[in-house]
């Protein structure tokens, strides 16, 4: 929609010319968020196209993804064949509410920043153990781990005027076997709960619980758990306050949908289905 | 900057934070539709370098540089894409606002994406067609009929006459016209549940530039009256004011600003400083009649039509055949329970809205979205006090309605701005505003009890109800008039006891909507008869088999009517049930499920009046013109219900001619007549009638004019193709025409119907699901529906408008809910938080037709638009609790809402 309040759009090219943050401004990316709501206190959007971060580098030990790349340029990405994980990032693509008309102005960064419980690229870069690069307000860089840059229900760890320049995957993670469950009200719609399950080669098993949370939540078990010791542990680790609630789920419904996909992952990772 | 649309450069900038929707319609593509404007819809979809995209999501200065293709550029040189024309075989349509979006988008698939489907088309909301025809569209299904013999065309499946327009995005809509000068409204709105305005500064208002005047209540007429338009303005309390100094739910509006730009009225709207002394608010309905609760309307009487203002009550109902109580006690079996229907939104994808403007000859023009044009051009002609003959409404094609549009929420003030300001005016709503200010179907808590003896013979039904109108009376006594009447005369039973009771409360008011009242009623209702069904052992075929009306039984539902002019026209209800039941018994391969997937039947059966009571008036005029064609003049609107076809065919079929000699003039008060509007199922049950006897007028004066100039018995006159007839001679109509003129006698005949007598409609609707017991969630294995549409005018259309119908009332049963917090606001008001059904929801039905023909009705047919909606929610939830053994009583039926009772029941 219009946004009729915004008076200028500001196109820096390089960190040097990101404008000083001031109160009504706001970074576009894909602009599918900003745009579909109304943003009655913006005056200035600050354009990171011009920034020309390349979406999607592959190094020695990471896989990086800009903040700028499109959900589709992430889904279009040629895995080499090692990585196991390849089939998540089209799983976690597919989760999107949105269709893949938004996929293609849509923006990995965007998705982190809305930090809503079922923002897809939360669940897909906090199941790789993603680290967030942010470029401070005042200068410099911090790091922090995707799960920990979510803090809550359109929360994260971001002050006025800090940008979120990339997602750093690591190759290892990427050579895990994964599996994926997600689960909603309708077919296509909002995720209601989404959980990713990871083993790596020296058996630890890791569950990234997302959707039916206000925050990613991560669990490992070093070793093999069982059904009733899963189901403990999620237990004592999601206690009902943290169970999401909105019209895209009840948290009671959330919280079993939980443990149901989570016991489906431990049996699809472990091959086992005895209790 | 240059943009380059359709092969086009436009030296044009946009603002810096327009998005690409608007600057397009700005430039003329007018194809480019809003249905959202949030990126939910898809109804904007362009192509950006041949990718489509959803361009309100897109800022404007993006797309410079790039090829931009709208639906208007999407084939070279006029011509069609093969995705329009296969649009147009198919008819994948109904209203079309979603059509230029839909078309774009399924041009762009890729193979992949062409086998699913649900995947692919996730991002484009269609609310009128169920998504059958456009699944037969992108298969290369034609559903048409190419050419038909002259005389021929009732019965046909001949395609809806805007349709090469509409797949070719230059079907003109409520706002796709360009205006010089126009200014636009924007309006400020309530927060409060409750207040009263004690004063409002404009004053930081009135200097933003651009804005033009201000409007509060101090500016609007006194008049009081309802947004609800009826053919009898004693149907609805009068209970609004254009501009109240009372506020009474979150979302009225408070003020009008008429500005240059959006932009400008928007931020006018933000300055005005609002004193309000906020009141207590009534939210809960349940609350409204006891004593002490906040009174809503508390100076209103039964002279505005209010049944008792000082209990919140609006009307109520109560009578009671035989003797219900004692009956219970002493039968076989009974049932009780209380079912909730919720807050549904109609949805419709163009929003409520239209322009205003007064002529050279001081006539006030509105053009809007509306189904109801004469009855709006009254209700405007009253409030200004304005002759009839100074107010035309119109509309040109109107993007869904469904009842929600059988109002009058932007004419009024649209009125009121140009006749302020002298200045042509625009008021555009937003979805939000749909949502929090327009109307809603209206909630209700509905108690049954009802008996049967040891055979299944019912002995007594009885309906206690209580509907919540919301903060105006719109329609709030008509539609639960409606909900215990039909509901239960369809069954024969000898006790029968109806309460009800309609309530105010400070919500966002509750209208028409398709149904009118009825599915709320039947899905408590059709659970009482399977649940009598069940506890005996019969089925629940049988069990309706033993009880509802056959032809010639009298109608009942206490308190006796005073109207008592519904008729048998025909009667196919005994057809639909047998059509039903052994569909679904038909041998269909089932898809493996685990033993977790539990598997039901259901059935739920409907009766419609096929006219509202106390009168629907139609008017048609037609005239043959020089070139042997003729000219037909409707008032009823055309929203995607599809008469405009059939008028057509209705006319041609008469005239002996064929459709596309039918010119078809609508929805326009200046063409003259009357029309009640498009309403209660009326398109072609009462309009269709008018323009069946303007027709056979003309028919006859064709033949005497002929017979006149032969000198010949005009009994030996027939019409045979574009000819009149007489043994070896033959006049064409062309001639006739040349003739008539030079006679100084044009030939022309006029039609009426008066919407009296009424027949009945049927349908039944049968499922089969399976609901996981680990889950809640719902497939749907199995969707049959058998409809009585008496002789069927266009089968294909009509199938359409059944399946249209489903699918929507699918997003009541599983979905769609308006939440409502306790302060009073919607809580979700927009389509990503509101789940519309889509493509991959909706399960394909398998629809079939009774054969009768209708007495009454226009060439034997009847209504078939409203009612296939109603027996949906309650046979789902009839085939629920088959399935699981539990009766759920409050739909949405939403996996996270059944659960518990699963969970109970069956464990992890």
């Amino acid at each position: 929609m219009d946004l009729n309040t915004i008076t200028a759009v500001s196109h820096p090219q390089t960190r040097a010319q990101l404008p000083a943050w001031t109160p009504g401004d706001a970074w576009l990316a894909g602009g599918t968020w900003l745009f579909s709501e109304p943003q009655i206190h913006l005056t200035r959007l600050i354009d990171l196209t011009d920034l020309k971060w390349p979406a999607l580098a592959i190094t020695e030990r990471h896989l990086s993804i800009a903040a700028t790349c499109t959900i589709s340029q992430l889904d279009a990405l040629a895995c080499p064949p090692d990585w196991l994980a390849a089939p998540l990032i089209s799983q976690c693509c597919r989760a999107f509410l949105a269709s893949f008309k938004i996929w293609k102005t849509a923006t990995v960064g965007g998705n982190l920043c809305m930090s809503l419980p079922a923002g897809p690229m939360i669940s897909l870069t906090a199941a790789l153990d993603g680290v967030c690069t942010i470029w401070k307000a005042g200068g410099g860089e911090q790091r922090i781990a995707v799960a920990e840059f979510v803090t809550g229900n359109q929360r994260n760890r971001l002050s006025p005027g800090d940008l979120l320049r990339q997602i750093d995957i690591p190759i290892a993670a990427l050579k895990r076997r994964f599996a994926f469950r997600q689960i909603s009200l309708a077919p296509v719609g909002r995720s209601a709960a989404l959980l990713i399950g990871s083993l790596d080669g020296t058996g630890v098993l890791k569950l990234t619980v997302t959707a039916s949370t206000v925050r990613p939540i991560l669990l490992s078990f070093p070793i093999a758990p069982d059904a009733s010791t899963l189901r403990t542990a999620i237990a004592d680790e999601i206690t009902d306050d943290l169970y999401h609630t909105d019209i895209h789920g009840k948290p009671f419904w959330r919280k079993h949908m939980t443990l149901r996909l989570a016991e489906e992952i431990r049996a699809e990772l472990l091959g086992a289905t005895t209790p | 900057m240059s943009f380059e649309v359709n092969g086009t450069n436009f030296p044009q900038a946009p603002r810096a934070g327009q998005c690409l929707r608007t600057f397009l319609r700005e430039l003329g593509q007018l194809g480019v539709k809003k249905g959202c404007d949030a990126g939910d819809c898809g109804a904007c979809t362009v192509l950006l370098d041949g990718e489509p995209m959803h361009s309100c999501l897109i800022p404007a200065f993006r797309a410079e540089g790039r090829a931009i293709t709208t639906i208007e550029g999407l084939a070279a040189d006029g011509g069609m894409h093969p995705m329009q024309q296969a649009f147009l075989d198919a008819q994948g349509f109904q209203c079309g606002f979603c059509t230029a979006g839909m078309i774009l988008t399924c041009a762009a698939l890729n193979q992949a994406q062409r086998t699913d489907l649900g995947d692919a088309l996730k991002g484009n909301i269609c609310r009128c067609t169920g998504y059958r025809a456009i699944e037969d569209a992108i298969h290369g299904k034609t559903n048409v009929e190419g050419c038909v013999e002259a005389g021929d065309a009732f019965g046909r499946n001949l395609p809806a006459p805007a349709g090469p327009d509409v797949v070719r995005g230059t079907a003109r809509y409520t706002f796709d016209t360009e205006i010089d000068g126009l200014l636009h409204v924007k309006l400020l709105r309530s927060p409060h549940a409750h207040a009263k305005i004690v004063a409002i500064d404009r004053s930081a208002a009135m200097i933003v530039p651009g804005v033009h005047a201000i409007l509060t209540h101090e500016d609007a007429p006194s008049v009081l009256f309802s947004t609800a338009r009826h053919e009898k303005d004693w149907m609805d309390p009068e209970d609004t004011r254009i501009l109240d100094n009372v506020v009474r739910f979150i979302g009225q509006k408070v003020a009008a600003i008429v500005a240059e730009s959006e932009g400008a009225a928007e931020e006018a709207c933000r300055r005005l400083k609002v004193d309000y002394e906020i009141l207590p608010a009534l939210i809960d309905p349940e609350q409204a009649m006891t004593p002490g609760a906040p009174l809503v309307h508390p100076d209103r009487t039964s002279a505005n039509r209010v049944a008792d203002a000082q209990r919140n009550l609006v009307a109520e109902i109560h009578g009671e055949f035989g003797d219900v109580a004692a009956s219970l006690a002493t039968s076989a079996v009974t049932y009780e329970a209380t079912f909730h229907s919720h807050r549904v939104q109609h949805a419709a994808l163009e929003t409520h809205g239209g322009l205003a403007w007064l002529d050279e000859g001081g006539t006030l023009n509105v053009r809007t979205s509306t189904q109801v044009p004469f009855l709006t051009r009254r209700a405007l002609s009253d409030i200004f006090g304005l002759p009839a003959d100074k107010v035309r409404v119109f509309c040109e094609r109107v993007g869904g309605g469904f009842g929600g549009k059988q109002e009058m929420f932007v004419e009024d003030i649209l009125a009121l701005a140009a006749l302020k300001t002298g200045r042509p005016v625009k008021l555009e709503l937003t979805r939000e505003e749909q949502f929090i200010a327009t109307s809603t179907r209206h909630p209700m808590r509905v108690h049954v009890k009802a008996g049967a003896d040891a055979d299944g013979k019912l002995t007594a039904l009885q309906l206690d109800v209580l509907s919540n109108t919301g903060a105006y009376g719109n329609h709030g006594g008509s539609v639960m008039f409606h909900a215990v009447s039909e509901s239960i005369a369809v069954y024969n039973c000898p006790n029968k006891r109806v309460d009800g009771f309609v309530v105010y409360t400070n919500t966002v008011p509750a209208g028409a909507f398709r149904g009118y009242g009825l599915p709320q009623s039947l899905i408590a209702v059709e659970a009482a008869i399977d649940e009598l069904a069940k506890q005996l052992g019969i089925s629940p075929y049988d069990m309706r088999r033993r009880n509802i009306i056959r032809d010639g039984d009298p109608m009942l539902s206490p308190p006796p009517s005073d109207y008592h002019d519904v008729l048998y026209g025909s009667y196919g209800l005994d057809q639909c049930i047998d059509l039903v039941e052994r569909a679904m018994q038909a041998d269909q391969p089932q898809p493996e499920l685990p033993a977790e997937w539990l598997t039901g039947d259901g059935v739920a059966l409907t009766m419609i009046d096929t006219v509202p009571p106390a009168g629907h008036i139609a008017d048609a005029m037609i005239a043959l013109n020089d070139d042997g064609g003729f000219d037909l003049t409707v008032g009823t609107a055309e929203f995607g219900n599809g008469t405009s076809t059939v008028h057509r065919q209705i006319a041609a079929t008469i005239l002996a001619t064929t459709v596309d000699r039918i010119r078809l003039r609508q929805s326009d008060t200046a063409h003259g007549g009357h029309d009640t509007g498009a309403y209660g199922s009326t398109g072609i049950f009462v309009a269709g009638k008018a323009t069946q006897a303007a027709a056979m007028q003309l028919a006859t004066e064709l033949k005497a004019a002929a017979a006149g100039a032969w000198l010949c018995d005009v009994g030996t006159c027939i019409l045979d193709g574009e000819f009149v007839v007489s043994g070896v001679r033959r006049m064409s109509f062309a001639e006739l025409a040349k003739l008539a003129r030079e006679g100084g006698r044009p030939l022309a005949a006029h039609g009426n119907s008066e919407g009296t007598p009424r027949s009945v409609g049927f349908n039944v609707h049968g499922f089969r699901v399976a609901v996981n017991k680990g889950t809640g969630e719902i497939k749907i294995l199995r969707s049959v529906q058998a409809a009585d549409a008496g002789v069927v005018a266009n089968p294909m259309q009509c199938r359409g408008q059944v399946e249209g119908g489903v699918a929507q009332a699918l997003g009541a049963a599983l979905y769609e809910e308006m939440v409502i917090d306790a302060d009073g606001r919607v809580t979700n008001p927009k389509f990503r938080d509101y789940h519309l059904p889509s493509f991959a929801d909706v399960p394909r039905t398998e629809v079939f037709f009774a054969e009768t023909s209708d007495t009454i009705g226009p060439l034997g047919a009847k209504s078939m638009s409203e009612s296939p909606y109603n027996p949906v929610a309650a046979a789902l939830g009839n085939a629920i609790a088959d399935a699981t053994g539990i009766r759920f009583t409050a739909p949405p039926f939403k996996p996270d809402r059944l659960f518990p009772a699963l969970h109970a029941k069956f464990g992890d």
